[in-house]
């Protein structure tokens, strides 16, 4: 990419995860036939997954995951002290992700669930910006590559960075799908945030907001479409919580 | 045998999935310590997926893993299609094992030449192999972009899939791209062959320690969803009784579980599968190992890289003649009706590290009661832990240096393609 014969400046990069499953790193090394190109953008001096390369003189951090340990809380704290502009890429990271369902019981009783007379050390889940700034946030489980090859775009030309202004309905048209409510099945792209090019409904998946709310949802409405097409409130709530992207909603 | 002093502490591996540290201590040219410490944070899943409504079991369960979600993802359809007695219709068992062949190949390319091939180079990552040898990481690029094409297609994403639904499918390919699919990976084929004379020119270290291997066992094909389990030191349990062949126990020093079974240690992954079932691979890809130096059984957990290649080009050949199989189908037929019950049921299922078992019960209004989930690298830690100490001891008696000793624990490790984060899960 060049400007009168002038390549973009090169940002450095650090990518970094915390509680996750690593499938939204693993995104940036996806989609081969623009990776070279998208690489060519930036300097990673930090990225684990991939690198043996570790790197403290970073500009910007990409944080992968929710926080759920002490030890992750310190390791944030010191890569928000050394970059200059963090992004929370994924679910996780944005609004603690599906790592949030943990949170429905007590800590002690997931702990002997799972590892029994032998607890391990963990803590409430919680989003990065529950304990740092964050200055942009980029989500999805996972996160769409071709959204997030736009948006460094832009970090690196210093364009202003925009993110669709409709729900995921809107995506879901451009498809041409039948909408899955008329198919019987219970869907949360009349609120969600688009972006993620309906991949889950193009499927005949239900969304289940793992962008979190669109800018202007009409909740009230869609809860009383959704229990007029025979959905209950307990079935809202649960695929409404699942990814923990709506804990602004109360009650539906 | 050297008097040397080592003090190795490899704090979070770089270049596999997790977070592991390794802890090497040699005095006087006598080991102390050899540890392999999985530091990764638990997520707690089978608390998580607890209470939770069926069709959402399988969606968070993906989720263990960012790799092989799809292979999660089935794991978990099969168990919960077993506790409720449903049928999967032919067609879509076959679309299945596609969408998991796709992701075996994702897998087994993203380890052999992004996190494996950087140390048989020399170089600390993948990037500067993109400037020194184009021609390598071209083969990766096209194999991996074919790999995960073909996820998208049948599964509906690569990561975290969205089409598999219990029953069968929720959508499926249109013939046309099936056709499509077919053809670019036949035109792929050489790449795979290109990556095997690559790798031949790569000697894989020479340390080989005695080791039972875990797998499904295989009727008239290479085994990858649900069947028997099978050991090379001759255990041979059916599905259901994953438990007996996994024994898996709390361990304090490392958030992973540990397994064991005929001895205190196991290998699950590709160079298990290849020493149980060698004979179902298709005669090229036979031939292909056979060319690779790797014979079954083999117990250098080095040649898991190579049984990676070899298992790469039977999946992708396996593939063709399965999309071929498919067309001749009209696909009426790609999700069998079902009825929620109360019921117990466990799915195992060869994904790229190894064999994954999921298992949970339900109650007759379709909420998880309990659930249980052993995975490959869960499986392989306790062996890796144990191939340390006498790796360290092999090279101290041949009087390496400190840093090829780390290097060569890095690429054990490495070897086994550790998912660490799914392994503490």
């Amino acid at each position: 990419m060049k400007y009168l014969g002038l390549g973009p400046q090169k940002p450095k990069v650090g990518v970094f995860d915390f509680t996750c499953c690593e499938g939204c790193e693993l995104q940036l090394a996806n989609k081969e036939t623009t990776l070279v190109d998208f690489l060519s953008l930036m300097e990673i001096v930090n990225f684990r997954e991939i690198s043996s390369d570790k790197g403290d003189d970073y500009e910007i951090a990409l944080i992968e995951g929710s926080i759920s340990r002490a030890d992750e809380i310190e390791r944030l704290k010191k890569i928000r002290e050394r970059a200059k502009v963090l992004v929370a890429i994924g679910t996780c990271a944005c609004f603690g992700g599906i790592n949030s369902l943990k949170n429905r019981y007590p800590i002690d009783e997931v702990n002997r669930e799972v590892y029994g007379e032998m607890p391990k050390e963990t803590l409430e889940v919680k989003p990065v910006k529950e304990y740092v700034q964050v200055d942009l946030a980029i989500p999805g489980c996972p996160i769409n590559k071709a959204e997030v090859e736009r948006i460094i775009v832009d970090v690196v030309t210093k364009a202003e960075i925009k993110f669709p202004k409709y729900p995921v309905c809107v995506e879901c048209k451009q498809h041409i799908n039948t909408c899955l409510f008329d198919l019987g099945q219970f869907c949360l792209g009349p609120v969600t945030q688009a972006g993620c090019d309906a991949v889950c409904t193009s499927g005949k998946m239900g969304c289940l907001g793992c962008r979190g709310p669109f800018e202007a949802p009409n909740f009230e409405a869609f809860f009383d479409i959704a229990k007029e097409k025979g959905f209950s409130k307990d079935y809202i709530k649960e695929r409404l919580s699942f990814f923990n992207a709506f804990s602004e909603v109360k009650d539906v | 045998m050297s008097k040397c002093d080592l003090n190795i502490d490899v704090h979070h591996l770089t270049r596999v999935e997790g977070h592991g540290d390794i802890h090497v201590k040699v005095k006087n040219g006598k080991l102390v310590e050899a540890k392999w410490q999985v530091v990764e944070t638990p997520r707690y899943f089978e608390a998580m997926v607890k209470g939770l409504s069926i069709d959402l079991a399988p969606i968070l369960t993906a989720r263990i893993c960012g790799i092989c979600s799809i292979g999660h993802a089935l794991a978990s359809f099969r168990a919960i299609e077993r506790a409720m007695g449903v049928e999967v219709p032919k067609l879509a068992q076959k679309l299945r094992l596609l969408a998991k062949h796709g992701e075996t190949l994702q897998s087994h390319i993203l380890h052999v030449f992004f996190l494996a091939a950087p140390d048989f180079m020399n170089v600390g990552s993948v990037l500067p192999i993109v400037k020194s040898h184009p021609e390598v990481a071209a083969l990766a690029v096209k194999l991996k972009g074919l790999a995960n094409d073909m996820c998208d297609l049948i599964a509906g994403r690569t990561t975290h899939p969205v089409s598999i639904a219990i029953g069968g499918f929720s959508s499926v390919p249109k013939r046309e791209s099936l056709e499509s699919l077919r053809d670019r990976i036949k035109e792929t084929l050489p790449e795979i062959v290109t990556t095997a004379e690559f790798f031949k020119t790569i000697p894989m270290p020479d340390f080989v320690r005695e080791t039972e291997f875990v797998s499904l066992r295989g009727v008239n094909h290479y085994p990858w969803i649900g069947g028997d389990l099978i050991s090379t030191d001759g255990v041979v349990k059916p599905e259901n009784d994953y438990l007996a062949m996994t024994n898996e126990y709390v361990v304090d020093f490392t958030t992973t579980k540990f397994t064991k079974l005929s001895r205190e240690s196991f290998a699950a992954g590709a160079l298990a599968r290849f020493n149980n079932n060698h004979h179902y691979l298709y005669p090229e890809a036979r031939e292909m190992a056979e060319d690779l130096g790797l014979r079954a059984v083999n117990h250098n957990p080095f040649m898991n890289n190579v049984a990676q290649i070899v298992e790469s080009y039977h999946v992708m050949l396996e593939s063709i003649d399965m999309i071929n199989e498919l067309l001749d189908d009209d696909f009426s037929d790609v999700r069998a009706a079902f009825e929620i019950k109360a019921g117990k049921g466990v799915g195992a299922v060869e994904v790229p590290r190894g064999i994954l078992y999921h298992s949970y019960e339900l109650d007759d209004t379709g909420v998880v009661q309990k659930a249980n989930c052993i995975i490959p690298t869960t499986q392989n830690n306790a062996n890796i832990h144990h191939d340390l100490p006498e790796l360290v001891k092999l090279e101290v008696s041949k009087g390496r240096s400190e840093e090829d000793i780390t290097k060569l624990c890095e690429m054990l490790v490495r070897s086994y393609d550790p998912c660490i984060s799914c392994s503490v899960h």
